[in-house]
């Protein structure tokens, strides 16, 4: 695959899209009968599915149907929305996280999150990745320079911006500032990506090579990626979860392997949305 | 047949309006410089360093106004060493930490809204009741100073709040998904963002205070001597603009003079704010 990636990580996209899964599936986020609340209103209920290590797994469905909720609960972030009550269960390496007793700043650096719309810091380039590696602890400036670079290469941003660290990050254009943000959830070292509808608000070029680089962090992460795109969807997912609004309650309809799910759908909702949306 | 307007009758509105534009523009200007000018005829010649840096004689119809320049540096200080903080804690209290819909910020607020609008003179009364008679402060330039911080802090949270407020969401949701506490991103991100509203906020409070004649007579006094520390008693410029050109047969042209002054002195402690501001705060963020 030909992409302006550089070289530097070993991972190459062939090998990874032969296999039906990437590996014995083993279970990294367990989540059983989850259901998010605003106030009195159900956004979504009774979701019971398995996350599995180093995948990428894809959430589909019609807006609204609750998916956006449901990769919020996984980090907490949900959180800093005072009216909304998560209930059920999400075992991390079968540690529940939905207790009070959870770190949840802990948490976040564990699983990273990806918005739709690029959301850099108003600061340098370098300062976005530096700031949150000095906030954790990190009081090592050449350990955390090298970090940076990692970081920075793992997106294909180094060749990029290298000459121009202390430039303003928001001076970036909209695809270099969503591989920032991938770059900044990185240089933390998390288990877990999670990624909401990350290539939406890029043109088509800019899109494919933050997809492309999606694809490559599969395998070394767990990631977890809303799209609407479904072609982009099969693409790069090994799993898949149709979400579908029933009595104005999102719910998960179905989940499976990708290619068994968009190839042989068992339920006929899924099978309508895939179909209605190619035809 | 066809109901377009000339091309020529659309330039002509265009040209009205833009000449209106301009003229109401002018008219501000050409006030303030009027205000200027009248001032600094008047009062120029008075203006020098002596004038700075001398006590004031014959009830300041000669001498300087040392006193009053002391004094009211002090209770700008007093001012906004106590307002500062405590109106930044609360607007970041209000915007941050409250949901949107809770009612006792909607109750703080509304309460903010109309104390903003209490008139100086009931500030006067109640700092002379609370801080001079009740606190025991007499009549000193900390108890005008704290008077004027109650004053100028509805102004300071509100503006302050609205600052935060604009900063975009973005940013707060992408600080706690990195595991950031709500600590850094204040200090990080939301604060240095809203940084010119907070500093908009300073000078509005800054004027006022440094305008503020009721309150002090109230509060601060009126003696005209040096003061010898804040529990002192002191007149600040305001006051003695008002006592020159109102008690003093003859004192107009002092009262121009420290008129020119505390013009001077407005503009260089709202230059100070902006390069405190831009310093610490502002330079922090780089915006494309």
């Amino acid at each position: 695959m030909n992409t302006p990636l550089d070289s530097a990580t070993s991972y190459t996209v062939s090998e990874l899209r032969q296999q039906a899964a990437c590996c014995v599936p083993q279970a990294h986020l367990a989540i059983h009968n989850l259901s998010v609340r605003y106030g009195s209103k159900t956004v979504l209920n009774g979701v019971s599915l398995a996350i599995q290590r180093g995948c990428i797994t894809a959430l589909i469905g019609p807006s609204g149907c609750g998916k956006t909720s449901f990769l919020s609960s996984l980090n907490r972030l949900v959180d800093m929305v005072p009216s909304c009550a998560v209930n059920g269960s999400i075992l991390l390496d079968g540690e529940e996280i939905l207790t009070p007793k959870t770190d949840v700043l802990m948490l976040r650096r564990r699983i990273g999150m990806i918005f739709q719309r690029p959301n850099p810091f108003p600061l340098s380039i370098r300062r976005n990745l530096d700031m949150p590696l000095q906030e954790h602890g990190f009081k090592d400036k050449a350990d955390r320079e090298r970090r940076i670079e990692q970081a920075l290469r793992d997106v294909g941003l180094w060749q990029e911006v290298s000459d121009r660290l202390d430039a303003p990050a928001l001076g970036l254009s909209g695809g270099q500032q969503q591989r920032l943000c991938i770059a900044r959830a990185l240089v933390l070292e998390p288990e877990i990506l999670l990624m909401d509808e990350p290539c939406s608000a890029l043109d088509p070029i800019s899109s494919g090579v933050v997809e492309d680089l999606i694809l490559r962090l599969g395998g070394r992460y767990t990631v977890v990626i809303v799209t609407h795109n479904l072609a982009q969807a099969r693409r790069i997912a090994n799993y898949t979860a149709f979400f579908w609004t029933q009595n104005h309650v999102g719910q998960l309809i179905e989940f499976g392997a990708c290619e068994q799910l968009f190839e042989a759908p068992v339920d006929a909702l899924t099978a309508a949305y895939i179909n209605g949306i190619r035809g | 047949m066809t109901a377009w307007r000339s091309l020529a009758s659309r330039r002509y509105s265009d040209h009205v309006l833009g000449a209106l534009v301009w003229l109401s523009a002018a008219i501000i200007a050409g006030f303030f410089v009027w205000l200027l000018a009248d001032m600094a005829s008047q009062g120029l010649e008075r203006v020098s360093w002596d004038f700075l840096t001398t006590e004031p004689e014959r009830s300041g119809r000669r001498g300087g106004i040392a006193p009053m320049l002391v004094s009211t540096l002090v209770v700008l200080a007093i001012t906004f060493v106590v307002a500062v903080p405590l109106g930044l804690a609360t607007a970041i209290w209000l915007s941050e930490f409250t949901r949107a819909n809770s009612p006792s910020a909607a109750a703080i607020r509304f309460s903010l809204d109309v104390l903003a609008g209490v008139p100086s003179i009931v500030y006067g009364l109640f700092g002379s009741a609370f801080f001079c008679v009740w606190l025991g402060l007499g009549y000193s330039l900390l108890a005008g100073g704290l008077t004027l911080a109650c004053m100028v802090l509805p102004i300071l949270i509100r503006t302050s709040e609205a600052g935060l407020a604009a900063v975009p969401d973005d940013w707060r949701q992408g600080a706690a998904a990195l595991g950031l506490t709500r600590w850094a991103a204040l200090r990080y991100l939301l604060l240095p963002a809203a940084a010119p509203a907070l500093t908009a906020g300073l000078m509005l409070g800054i004027g006022r205070a440094l305008a503020e004649t009721a309150v002090l007579l109230f509060t601060s006094g009126y003696v005209d001597r040096m003061p010898a520390s804040w529990l002192d008693s002191g007149r600040v410029l305001a006051v003695h603009i008002f006592d020159l050109s109102m008690n003093v047969t003859g004192g107009d042209q002092a009262a121009y003079g420290t008129a020119l002054v505390l013009l001077a002195l407005l503009l260089v402690v709202n230059g100070l704010a902006i390069a405190l501001s831009d310093r610490w705060l502002a330079r922090r963020i780089t915006h494309a």
